[in-house]
């Protein structure tokens, strides 16, 4: 029974990584960068929602959609201020960007809001009991799964259904071939950005439901560790981005719980690497053809 | 006059231009030390940016020349750093002096780290791009990890090792070297900054000699097309060994550097965030472009500090700084502009551009 | 020359500017009050995180060294120029830091406010025999260049803080007298912090030699956002105390774990549980019955106190912690010891650093974080802790 209740700890750890993954895996997908800057983008969805709560008093359906729409709002703006520029520069520098990106938000938020801890509202409190009480689940759990797999699915279809979806998969593939096509490359990564930014949003909000504690650097561990879930499904799939979330979170809870809680972070990577040893490109990644 | 020409050479041009630089920069401190016109703060910084341009020389060699992304190059330096502590307590216990006992420390740091970064390197280069990145990250992220449980301590009986739980019993006059998340404390320190002066000169003329070694133009080749470098007999994987291993060495000799600057450190220090900041230098630098490396990770150790009249806001002019010089140094409209007045500027001169 | 060459070229001629630029004035001074006398004032330095992850604690000691020294420089006696270097808690950048004050002309000190920093700084301190006392650096390794056998002191170092084994002692000693709290003991620590696992070391020393019975211990590294499994375990196991040595902010999401797991021991916490109530938004009914030993309450009712707070509430908006009471303390016991020895801003810090020794290991200080205080000539404090549990919102004074 203890075992049922770490692993559905675990899942609910799990889906929200995977809700930052997808957000991720999107971005890379189609402008092939590792945008450091998405943990952040969270922490600032964090902040907007729980003062849009407090200092506001919204309910938090409304706050959680004041969240999406700023965060939306920021992600375009970062991408047009601080990467559109250097679309033709190396992937690299992007990334160096990215991270100035970073450190920036996180600064600001700190000089903005103070650094010290708020904590989050309860959100649903309550919880399913199973078993005559051994076992329970609590209700975020479940709408965080349930969320993760909504969005997953509303994704998949917008990519393979919509015009716009089937342009993002374009772009994907080959860029220039894409522009010949007369797709709009970047307005395609305008729109990108902002759905990356928007899933950032409400992965905030319900990592901050689940873990209540908001502060300038909230993102930046579980941004990493949504990053290792990405590359762990194979990076740039979706349906990869969430399995890779979620195996994470039971990998990490699991090693919590039976080996140790010390080295509980050395373990997770350990399995990271031999996953990658076995399947070189993540475990629902695309096999990389080479040609002269 | 001959022998200077042939270093001005094109073929070797870039390599004197930065024995110059870095000469130059060397000399001119040491005047100003001399002469009092360096303050505390930054004759304290001369190590520790001489330390992490050793080891951003050597992340550039493994993604500058060979092309492969490493986001755990600070945990080589960590592996280096504390292979220093332990190598150094027990010379000072031997009665060893300060300046030996650093060209050892280095030179174990440096071992330690290069073999540590062939074992892991077995399985790293299995992978490409991205995927490689983050195996590197994991890497580092379990070595921290990892040291952040060592405990070390050294007694007259000798060196006790614990993991975990710090379960070691002393005897009398017993010293813990390593202990946990405490990390490193009261290391005796022995850098100094013509040494680290002294280790540039070294990974210069290790990455240089090998960059323009038969071996370079083989890690060099496979960066730039694996598949036609494998048919034309190289060995692609047996030189990308070779850049990485390199690359780890440097760095585990920029930790030992490091190490025997301060006299407590922890593991965190060579966290994630150090990796990347070591990448920053490279980019800005320059990829594959060693002098360039050079000036970034001086520029950008040194800049933090010259920004702390900003008090709280430092951090986040740091930040600024850093998006606008790379939007500037990527800036298409200004590369042109630039070429236009080289080519003009060349032209008056009366002779041919010849970039 | 390529354009990037250009580039970079352009930068090292602007760094090697600002080099040349920096090097005579030595990094700015962070002045934050005038004095108003006549007598020129003493230079008051110190080193905390004040931006990054650490940054509320630097901040809490910047804000409390703020109200003392302008309370100090309206009234008698010495006054004080103050200036606040960032560490963001980093041995290295502390270092520098140290240097950037000595270049200002620093002549007393509180060293830094985070151990780790503190540790890399205070051999710095011992070689230009300069004066510091640090708020709130616990380790000993602040104050011994051999922490583990509490030998080789550096002298001019001392601390306002509990040292963290003495608080891993004095909780394990408490919880031992007091078994009515209960016996079975679980420990949830931070197992890459300095402060964390040096309490957790020595309370699990000390728990043996008192027979206490600790039927888990777990730990979890910064990077942890999830607290289910520590305190499933802690619950599974049976444990009627939790001991938390740990600061506020994660010990906050354990109760919160706790309660949403319907696991309701007696939490057990050291002076970093200080500051759990005035966390923004904290459901301070979690909090009820959590004991802890802390030299520092914002709700003690002796004048001094209040009218700290009240300043403090008043000027930054928010309630203060036990750093910030350390820090408070540590600028007026610096003021009592200089007035004492007649220290002047136009000694040499040779003779400062003397004087000043000379005072803090013979004087008595009465502060907000406790009365009596002694220090000893290796640099420890000797005061009470106060044992407080939380009732009904508010600290309430227990029993030793």
């Amino acid at each position: 029974m203890a075992f049922l209740s770490y692993l559905i700890s675990g899942l609910g750890l799990g889906s929200v990584y995977a809700i930052i993954a997808l957000g991720y895996s999107m971005v890379y997908g189609i402008a092939k960068m590792l945008n450091f800057a998405h943990g952040d983008v969270i922490m600032v969805g964090a902040y907007v929602s729980f003062f849009a709560m407090t200092l506001a008093g919204l309910p938090f359906v409304v706050s959680a959609l004041a969240a999406v729409v700023i965060c939306t709002m920021l992600g375009m703006t970062i991408e047009r201020l601080a990467y559109k520029p250097l679309r033709q520069a190396s992937s690299l520098a992007v990334l160096i960007t990215a991270i100035g990106v970073s450190y920036f938000l996180q600064n600001a938020a700190q000089l903005l809001w103070g650094s010290d801890t708020k904590i989050y509202p309860t959100i649903l409190a309550g919880a399913v009991s199973l078993f005559g009480g051994q076992l329970s689940i609590s209700y975020l759990t479940i709408v965080t799964i349930l969320t993760c797999i909504l969005i997953m699915v509303v994704l998949i279809l917008f990519i393979n259904k919509t015009k716009t979806g089937k342009a993002m998969r374009a772009c994907s593939e080959d860029k220039g071939a894409a522009t010949l096509m007369g797709i709009n490359v970047n307005q395609i990564i305008s729109i990108t950005f902002a759905i990356g930014s928007g899933l950032a949003a409400i992965a905030a909000v319900l990592l901050c439901a689940t873990y209540p504690s908001v502060y300038p650097t909230l993102g930046s561990m579980p941004g990493i560790r949504a990053f290792t879930a990405a590359v762990f499904g194979g990076i740039g799939s979706i349906p990869g981005a969430f399995l890779g979330g979620l195996l994470l979170g039971v990998i990490e809870t699991m090693a919590k719980a039976y080996i140790s809680t010390q080295l509980s972070d050395a373990i997770v990577f350990a399995v990271l690497i031999v996953v990658l040893l076995i399947k070189p490109t993540g475990l629902l990644g695309r096999k990389i053809s080479e040609k002269v | 006059m001959k022998f200077i020409k042939a270093l001005w050479n094109p073929k070797l041009r870039s390599r004197t231009i930065s024995y110059l630089v870095v000469v130059a920069a060397y000399i001119l401190l040491q005047v100003m030390m001399a002469t009092g016109n360096l303050s505390r703060l930054f004759t304290s910084l001369l190590v520790p940016v001489t330390a992490y341009t050793v080891a951003a020389i050597g992340l550039n060699l493994n993604v500058g020349i060979s092309g492969e992304l490493n986001l755990g190059q600070a945990g080589f330096m960590s592996i280096g750093a504390f292979t220093a502590v332990v190598v150094s307590a027990l010379l000072e216990g031997a009665g060893v002096g300060a300046l030996l006992r650093l060209a050892i420390c280095i030179a174990t740091g440096a071992l330690m780290a290069a073999v540590m970064g062939w074992l892991i390197s077995i399985p790293v280069l299995k992978l490409r791009g991205d995927y490689l990145a983050i195996v590197t990250l994991a890497f580092g992220q379990i070595i921290m990890s990892l040291i952040n449980n060592v405990y070390v301590g050294l007694d007259p009986k000798g060196l006790h090792f614990a993991f975990v739980t710090n379960t070691i019993q002393m005897e009398p006059g017993g010293k813990l070297l390593i202990s946990g998340p405490m990390g490193a404390t009261g290391v005796s320190t022995a850098s100094t900054f013509t040494a680290g002066f002294l280790l540039i000169l070294i990974a210069l003329a290790v990455v240089y000699n090998l960059m323009y070694s038969r071996n370079g133009r083989a890690i060099m080749a496979s960066r730039d097309n694996r598949i036609a470098a494998e048919s034309v007999g190289i060995k692609v994987s047996q030189a990308k060994t070779l850049a990485f291993v390199t690359a780890s060495c440097l760095a585990g000799a920029a930790g030992a550097l490091y190490a025997l600057n301060y006299s407590s450190f922890a593991a965190t220090k060579f966290d994630f965030n150090n990796s990347i900041l070591l990448l920053v230098y490279v980019v800005l630098g320059g990829l594959g472009n060693m002098t360039g490396t050079v000036i970034a990770t001086a520029l950008l150790v040194v800049l933090p500090e010259m920004l702390r009249f900003l008090q709280n806001y430092r951090m986040l002019i740091y930040a600024i700084v850093l998006i606008v010089i790379m939007l500037v140094s990527n800036n298409e409209y200004l590369r042109l502009k630039m070429q236009q007045l080289k080519t003009k500027l060349t032209r008056k001169k009366g002779a041919p551009a010849n970039e | 020359m390529k354009f990037n060459q250009f580039v970079k070229g352009g930068l090292a001629a602007v760094m090697a500017m600002g080099m040349m630029a920096c090097s005579n004035s030595g990094g700015s001074a962070t002045t934050t009050t005038e004095p108003t006398g006549g007598d020129a004032a003493l230079k008051l330095g110190f080193s905390g995180p004040l931006t990054g992850d650490a940054s509320v604690y630097g901040l809490a000691v910047q804000h409390a060294v703020e109200i003392a020294v302008e309370e100090i420089n309206a009234g008698e006696g010495v006054k004080f120029v103050v200036n606040a270097q960032d560490d963001m808690a980093d041995p290295e950048k502390a270092v520098s830091a140290y240097n950037a004050l000595m270049d200002w002309g620093m002549q007393v000190s509180l060293l830094t406010v985070t151990s780790g920093a503190g540790q890399a700084a205070a051999p710095q301190y011992q070689k230009d025999n300069m004066f510091g006392i640090t708020p709130s650096a616990s380790s000993t390794a602040v104050i011994y260049a051999d922490a583990e056998n509490s030998a080789n002191p550096y002298g001019s170092v001392f601390q306002m803080c509990f040292t963290d084994p003495n608080q891993g002692t004095a909780s394990a000693a408490y919880l031992k007298k007091h078994a009515e709290l209960g016996t079975k003991v679980a420990v949830i620590y931070r197992s890459d912090d300095n402060y964390s696992s040096g309490i957790y070391n020595t309370f699990m020393a000390e728990a043996e030699k008192e027979g206490l019975e600790v039927v888990s211990t777990a730990a979890f590294v910064n990077a942890d956002t999830d607290y289910s499994v520590q305190v499933k375990q802690a619950a599974d196991a049976g444990a009627e105390i939790v001991f938390l040595p740990i600061y506020y902010q994660p010990a906050s999401q354990i109760l919160v774990e706790a309660n949403k797991q319907g696991f309701k021991p007696v939490f057990f916490g050291c002076d970093g549980m200080d500051g759990i109530l005035s966390l923004d938004n904290f459901d301070k009914s979690l909090a009820e019955g959590l004991y802890m030993l802390t030299p520092f309450s914002a709700d003690a009712t002796d004048e001094k106190t209040q009218n700290f707070v009240k300043k403090y509430q008043e000027k930054f908006g928010e309630v203060p912690n036990q750093f910030a009471a350390d820090a408070y303390d540590c600028v007026y016991a610096i003021k009592q010891a200089a007035d004492a020895a007649g220290v002047t801003a136009d000694m040499s810090t040779a003779d400062i650093t003397a004087a000043m020794v000379a005072q803090f290991t013979s004087m008595t200080f009465d502060g907000i974080t406790g009365t009596s205080m002694k220090w000893s000539k290796t640099g420890e404090v000797s005061k009470d802790p106060k044992a407080v549990v939380i009732q009904n919102g508010a600290y309430v004074g227990v029993e030793d």
